[in-house]
């Protein structure tokens, strides 16, 4: 049977929701075969598997972590020379992005980003985005080569499908380009204990509305009793507020939650383009003009240091 | 020695206009007005910051920007060259119509190379198409390092250093040029073009070059010669309306029941 080269999101072999949610994904293509990149193969394996990958092939050097995106993309290549898959599917993080990128000029195929849907089409897979700013919906497949799409999460449920996930080691011989950018330090971002935000089921942001970095602690305490991930709009990223990590907008974080909880952001073009698409959108505002009334399934109109507070009591109270 | 940065920028449809398809299913370029991408502003405001470093410390610095585009697109051009870019290079053809990234990138690359360089310097993304890969294709091409997604950085001594803030962890990334970089919009506001900027503009040199001049075939590029297809292209429904309720006290617990009511709660 054909099969499916699934670029694996890892930390020491915690494998990262995206990647399950890929696995769904390949098996409407093909078989799964899944790569993992640098230290915890072993336990990352179980979990592909449980999840649909049919093989695994490993390869861990010191170049994955000292250089940056070219040495994944030389193992990468390896993989698909091995497989000579019918699709590659990677999660589209910035770095992600990369790596797909280049290793399609290498192989020559059509690239796709962003891709909220995959599916199999007459004439090969067929990749589903959301552009301009999610008012438009594309759908769109290679014209060259074996498409190489990168996926955005929440792009479809996390499902099991156990498969033999086979770990098989990868030989990767790494070219002249894989040294060319040296990580000369990495600090891991500390963990705020709250869900990954592209990941999460519910997303509570807060904008200028907020006024003040410390006011923030309003929206953190919304999202907490709801089990959240915290957002920002840009103009608090831009105003120090919050950190841009954050940032939920077209320069940064695209969100397609369940619930969407928008708290003093007018829902500026810049904004919308990275939460439109979310299930449910609920919005906090006191201008009743405000943009962002126009996506709300549900909005008050009010002074959000009356109405939030009141909210993540009533929320805490209903809980028990 | 002179420091050659080269900036890509690309000519887009303002995102805060109706952006629509043409009937060939490429960016419809007719229906809003065009202009500098605006993350490709912080990329031309660092070519100006590391070539104004050069020259205070007593070396030479020449900022070339270069798209790939139609007519209209020398105006992004003018916009960088208002900015304080010093000359700038387009690349215009018919059959260009409908690339891709994956043919943009093969033209830009000829373009670059066209033109000298030793660091290239992009914006983290397009804010039409918003791939944000353009950076890494062009390190591919070019076969130099990339050091991208750059909130910080500086050049100095043949090298460039800077931050990376990735999804996961804050990277330090180093490499020598020539090499490929791209800046986020945390890297420093863009400035504004001064009237003097503005008139200067006017008669710095702007080279036209077409897909003969790059030694680049018509089938290579172009809708036809594109690696991706576009099969449909939907409106998005307008999302509806929901119920606006006026807070009077109760607003919170109000919102809280309709929470409760598609089961958030």
């Amino acid at each position: 049977m054909a099969e499916v080269l699934v670029y694996t999101d890892h930390l020491d072999g915690a494998v990262r929701k995206p990647t399950l949610e890929l696995l769904t994904l390949a098996r409407r293509l093909g078989d799964p075969v899944a790569v993992v990149l640098g230290p915890g193969a072993d336990a990352a394996a179980p979990v592909l598997a449980e999840h649909g990958a049919a093989r695994v092939l490993t390869a861990d050097a010191p170049e994955f972590a000292d250089y940056l995106v070219a040495p994944k993309v030389d193992a990468l290549q390896a993989a698909y020379q091995a497989v000579s898959p019918v699709a590659v599917l990677v999660p589209s993080s910035g770095e992600g992005k990369e790596i797909a990128a280049r290793l399609a000029v290498r192989v020559g195929s059509g690239l796709i980003t962003d891709a909220i849907d995959v599916a199999q089409g007459d004439e090969g897979p067929v990749a589903t985005q959301s552009v301009f700013a999610a008012a438009f919906t594309t759908t769109s497949r290679a014209a060259k080569g074996t498409p190489v799409i990168t996926v955005k999460p929440n792009a479809a449920p996390v499902e099991a499908a156990p498969a033999a996930g086979a770990v098989e080691p990868l030989d990767v011989a790494f070219g002249p380009l894989a040294t060319g950018t040296r990580i000369v330090s990495r600090s891991p971002r500390e963990s705020t204990g709250r869900p990954e935000l592209t990941e999460a089921a519910i997303v509570v942001s807060g904008g200028r509305g907020l006024n003040g970095a410390e006011n923030f602690a309003l929206i953190e305490a919304l999202a907490d009793t709801l089990g959240a991930a915290v957002g920002a709009s840009r103009a608090a990223v831009d105003a120090d507020w919050y950190p841009h990590s954050h940032q939920v907008g077209q320069t940064g974080k695209t969100v397609s939650p369940q619930l969407y909880i928008a708290v003093g952001i007018s829902g500026a073009i810049q904004h919308r383009a990275g939460m439109q698409t979310s299930k449910t959108i609920v919005a906090v505002n006191k201008d009743a003009e405000a943009p962002i009334f126009e996506l709300a399934d549900y909005g008050v109109v009010g002074d959000l240091f009356d109405v939030v507070p009141a909210l993540t009591d009533e929320v805490r109270a209903r809980k028990g | 020695m002179s420091l050659r940065i080269v900036v890509c920028v690309k000519y887009v449809p303002d995102a805060t206009g109706d952006r629509r398809f043409a009937d060939d299913l490429t960016t419809d370029r007719e229906a809003v007005d065009g202009l500098l991408s605006e993350l490709d502003e912080y990329a031309v405001e660092q070519a100006l910051r590391i070539a104004e470093g050069q020259r205070q410390s007593g070396d030479e610095a020449e900022v070339t920007v270069v798209t790939v585009g139609p007519e209209d697109a020398t105006d992004a051009l003018r916009k960088a060259l208002s900015m304080g870019a010093d000359k700038a290079v387009h690349v215009e053809d018919d059959d260009l119509h409908g690339t891709d990234v994956m043919g943009t990138s093969l033209v830009l690359a000829k373009a670059i190379e066209h033109t000298g360089y030793d660091l290239v310097v992009c914006g983290m993304a397009s804010t039409d198409g918003g791939m944000g890969v353009l950076p890494a294709l062009l390190a591919e091409r070019l076969a130099v390092p990339q050091a991208t997604l750059l909130s910080e950085l500086s050049v100095a001594e043949g090298k460039v250093t800077g931050r990376r803030d990735g999804d996961a962890a804050t990277e330090r990334l180093q490499a020598e040029l020539p090499a490929v970089i791209s800046v986020t919009d945390q890297s420093g506001e863009a400035r504004y073009p001064s009237f003097k900027g503005i008139m200067a503009a006017k008669k710095k040199p702007v080279e036209t070059l077409d897909l003969e001049d790059l030694g680049i075939e018509a089938e290579e590029v172009g809708l036809d010669g594109a690696w991706t297809v576009v099969e449909s292209a939907t409106e998005r429904p307008a999302r509806t309306k929901g119920e606006i309720v006026t807070d009077d006290g109760e607003g919170g617990k109000r919102l809280a029941t309709f929470l409760a009511e598609r089961k958030f709660v």
